[in-house]
């Protein structure tokens, strides 16, 4: 094979990356078409109506838009007690010691187990705890998803503060140490504000992975297409709506879904880049 | 209190406290894993389990009655997981590790700096959104829901995993390596091919299992495109079926449980086995 023809092989292989992301973008804009031509991309957004009775349809997306917000903030919430310890324990207080590679590869299992499983062990374990506390009769709601959402997060938060964490400069704890701070002020004063934006970059990754979780969420929160009036109400993120009701969807529905799913893309892609763009700012 | 007790105190509690919360994450991993052993293994030590097609909740239920254990396996999940992920991963690693070569190789180019981050922002689309792009692109076209439509979901997924391990482990090895294949008047594809890949396949290797761990467990993509099977199904432009639908189908059926709890421990194991074998061979594999 010629040098020539080798390189070009090179080049379309990376080409179709190109073609895969703008082929997505144009599939899920032309799909969404429909559905903004008939309610208007605005009404869309800030409509939360979701009727699909012949005739009198009517679809927007605002109860899911809220719904994943809600569900992903909730999700950090429960995420944060644990992923900063297991960060700090990692790059910090066990750095480099095997007790820390033990605990990193816990983490990293947690990140392979299926959404699914996690899903199933939140239906049959974590719901009727809910129940039982009276929080929800039925068990499923906002409440009973994010815990589940926020286990699911804490490898992809944890690791990537570890990383920032260990990356903090020796000489400058030294300094602090030898005028005689203790570690938790070392923390507190010198690790922590110089870690902390690229920490809080972890957690924007996290929640871009969070915005998009699918079927444990599904599986949990109970498929209500309102607002949530609480957090121990039922609703349905982005995400649940779509494999809930992709199924036997067709025509103005469909379009809706697509159109559903293109705001998906769009606020992941966007939220995902905001993480890259704070850690490329702090040379990771 | 004087300050100095006071500050001990804190940095003492500090410990405690990220030793303790540090330590509860692994709670959930056991409790899951110890669930899913539990409730999962007497349906899979079964023989049936792996050569026979789900049961209809109706015979689950008479077996039930008479207390045996549920008849039929997941053998049509099976067939479909295997289907799908293979069909992905052979489709997935040739393009992978091409354009992970190409990103290597011109690291300061600009169309080399646009295909690495529309690569990142394509490992952060949602499975989900997968599943819709598939089913516009293969399962609309088609008019029928497919396995090739799920392998096609999963191959958009596996790509940005092997594309950015190819990348990396190619960067890491030294450029002399190159050099002197090109000295010896190699032809500069043998030395990519012959020279350098051989000294990424550890890398490189380490990507695409992780990448089949990926996707093994999906479901959301794969509800969309592949939509389930109750038979054994070998046709890929029919629906199949996958371990992971077979768990989202029966979730909620009383009288499948034990099915789907082993349906979840298999996934479970496979998963976790890939998982930690990718990490030793990552491990023995280091390049310096």
């Amino acid at each position: 094979m010629s040098d020539k023809a080798f390189k070009t092989l090179l080049w379309f292989a990376a080409s179709i990356i190109l073609i895969i992301t703008g082929g997505m973008l144009y599939s899920l804009t032309s799909g969404a078409i429909p559905a903004f031509k008939q309610f208007g991309f605005f009404e869309f957004l800030s409509s939360s109506e979701w009727n699909p009775t012949e005739g009198s349809e009517k679809y927007g997306a605002l109860a899911f838009i809220i719904g994943t917000i809600i569900t992903s903030i909730l999700g950090i919430l429960f995420c944060l007690p644990f992923s900063l310890p297991v960060a700090l324990f990692i790059g910090e207080y066990f750095k480099g010691k095997k007790i820390a590679s033990l605990l990193g590869t816990i983490v990293d299992l947690l990140a392979g187990i299926p959404s699914i499983v996690y899903g199933l062990w939140g239906f049959y374990a974590l719901r009727p705890i809910i129940m039982s506390l009276g929080l929800s009769p039925q068990g499923f709601g906002i409440l009973t998803a994010s815990p589940v959402l926020g286990i699911m997060i804490i490898p992809y938060a944890a690791s990537l503060s570890a990383e920032f964490i260990r990356m903090v400069p020796n000489d400058l704890k030294e300094g602090a140490y030898s005028m005689g701070a203790t570690r938790a002020e070392v923390i507190q004063h010198i690790i922590l504000p110089i870690s902390g934006s690229g920490i809080f970059s972890s957690y924007i990754l996290a929640l871009g992975r969070a915005l998009g979780e699918t079927m444990a969420v599904t599986m949990l929160i109970g498929n209500a297409n309102g607002i949530p009036n609480s957090i121990f109400d039922t609703g349905n993120t982005m995400a649940s709506i779509i494999a809930n009701q992709f199924g036997e969807a067709y025509g103005l529905k469909l379009s809706s879904l697509i159109a559903v799913g293109l705001l998906l893309f769009l606020i992941t892609a966007i939220i995902n880049f905001i993480g890259k763009l704070i850690i490329k700012r702090n040379n990771l | 209190m004087n300050t100095f007790t006071y500050r001990k105190i804190k940095n003492a509690s500090l410990y405690v406290l990220v030793c303790l919360f540090a330590g509860l994450t692994a709670v959930p991993l056991f409790a899951i894993l110890g669930q899913v052993l539990i409730k999962g293994w007497r349906q899979l030590i079964v023989s049936d389990f792996f050569v026979k097609s789900t049961p209809t909740t109706l015979d689950a239920l008479i077996a039930l009655r008479s207390g045996e254990i549920i008849p039929g396996g997941i053998a049509n999940g099976i067939v479909g997981t295997i289907l799908m992920v293979l069909m992905a991963t052979f489709i997935a690693i040739p393009i992978g590790i091409f354009a992970g070569i190409y990103l290597a190789e011109y690291k300061t180019s600009k169309y080399a700096s646009i295909i690495r981050f529309l690569t990142d922002l394509l490992q952060g689309v949602p499975s989900i959104v997968v599943g819709v792009v598939a089913f516009i692109w293969v399962v609309i076209p088609l008019k029928s829901y497919s396995a090739l439509a799920g392998s096609a979901a999963l191959t958009v997924m596996m790509l940005p995993l092997i594309i950015r391990s190819t990348e990396e482990t190619m960067k890491m090895i030294p450029n002399t390596m190159k050099e002197a294949g090109l000295a010896l008047g190699t032809s500069y594809p043998i030395v990519i091919l012959r020279v350098m890949l051989p000294s990424a396949f550890g890398g490189i290797f380490t990507g695409v299992l992780l990448a089949v761990s990926r996707v093994i467990g999906e479901t959301a993509p794969l509800m969309l495109t592949a939509l389930g099977s109750t038979m054994i199904q070998w046709d890929v432009t029919r629906p199949n079926s996958a371990v992971s639908l077979l768990i989202w189908e029966f979730y909620n059926d009383p009288n499948l449980q034990s099915l789907v709890w082993s349906a979840s421990l298999f996934l479970l194991i496979f998963v976790l086995t890939l998982n930690i074998i990718a990490k030793q061979i990552a491990k023995k594999w280091r390049i310096q």
